[in-house]
């Protein structure tokens, strides 16, 4: 929790009392003290969770066996949960096994990087700078069309995507317009801004929590109930802790459904 | 302690999706209630619905960072 407590500190010495944290807090300052390098804490731990999940899966089936060993049973478990329980159940066909790499590593990178907020030191989920979450999803975005144009040809696609079957004419003319924005241009803003304000939100939850528990306990006056506040502050900073724990699981897991359910409306052949 | 009205007004768009994942969940318990070898189905379905509905909680959130006064 270094920069949290480093920012309660700051805000309490400064004398005004107790500052909540916000948006400024995401800011982390470039380790080159420079713009043109974009190395911070941040983007570290991103690449520190592509790290993780590629030595995971290498180290974990360097040596497969029939009998599989403890790790090789673990990631062929977690492997088979995305083939089967995102790809296969949502694509299905004979197309799912072309995504089930993408989709597969899509899942635990996320799931990584979200789990970096709760891990001692680290405690900094890199998708609550929405840059990264806009970066993820607009691959998401380049690829479900991409594969929907191959399938199709450039303008059947564009029809599948923008025109309903199955509905009388004279409505066409209100529904295409909405449906091209709703399928083509805010698809991927939500599905980004999902994952980034879940992340967002939980992290300035805990922020909150955790300095405002502090500043209640140690530097509040005045009432005899500021100091039990500042003991029930904490005690929900643990629960949301825990409430955050689901969160991340879950946010790798709608962000992975959603990528998966996009590539199937682009593949299907009528809708 | 400062803030703004807007959080106040992100807390009332909050209602809505909180209303609508309500439902959601609803339905999807009571479908396994009845029929528990369906869960597997249902889990993706429910999920999916449930990102849905809370996507207008998200925007709500975001707008409520952006818009300054």
């Amino acid at each position: 929790m270094t920069h949290v407590s480093v920012d309660g500190m700051v805000g309490i010495a400064a004398g005004n009392g107790f500052q909540a944290p916000g948006p400024a807090d995401f800011e982390f300052p470039d380790i080159f003290n420079g713009n043109q390098v974009l190395l911070a804490k941040s983007s570290l731990l991103l690449v520190l969770g592509a790290i993780v999940v590629a030595a995971f899966f290498l180290i974990t089936t360097r040596r497969l066996r029939i009998v599989p060993s403890k790790p090789q049973y673990f990631s062929e478990e977690a492997y088979s949960f995305v083939r089967n329980g995102i790809a296969q159940d949502i694509i299905g066909g004979r197309d799912y096994m072309r995504f089930v790499p993408l989709l597969t590593t899509m899942f635990f990178f996320i799931l990584v990087n979200n789990l970096f907020g709760l891990v001692p030191f680290l405690q900094f989920a890199p998708f609550s700078r929405a840059g990264f979450a806009y970066a993820l999803a607009g691959m998401v975005w380049v690829v479900y069309n991409g594969v929907g144009i191959a399938r199709h040809g450039f303008f059947p696609y564009l029809k599948l995507q923008t025109v309903p079957a199955g509905v009388p004419a004279w409505i066409l003319p209100l529904l295409v317009p909405l449906e091209f924005l709703s399928n083509l241009i805010i698809r991927p803003i939500t599905l980004s801004l999902r994952l980034f304000a879940n992340m967002f939100a939980g992290h300035l939850l805990l922020t909150l929590f955790a300095t405002g528990g502090a500043y209640l306990l140690f530097h509040a006056t005045g009432s005899f109930l500021v100091k039990p506040a500042g003991i029930l502050s904490f005690i929900l900073g643990i629960l949301v802790g825990f409430l955050e724990l689901i969160v991340s699981v879950l946010q790798a897991y709608v962000f992975t459904l959603l990528t998966a359910t996009y590539i199937q409306g682009s593949l299907a052949a009528e809708h | 302690m400062g803030g703004t009205l807007n959080m106040v007004g992100y807390g009332l768009a909050a209602i809505g999706p909180g209303i609508g994942i309500g439902l959601i969940f609803a339905a999807y318990i009571s479908g396994t209630a009845r029929q528990p070898e369906m869960q597997s189905r249902l889990q993706p379905i429910a999920i999916l619905g449930f990102a849905l509905a809370e996507a207008l909680a998200i925007i709500g959130i975001a707008l409520a960072f952006v818009l300054k006064p």
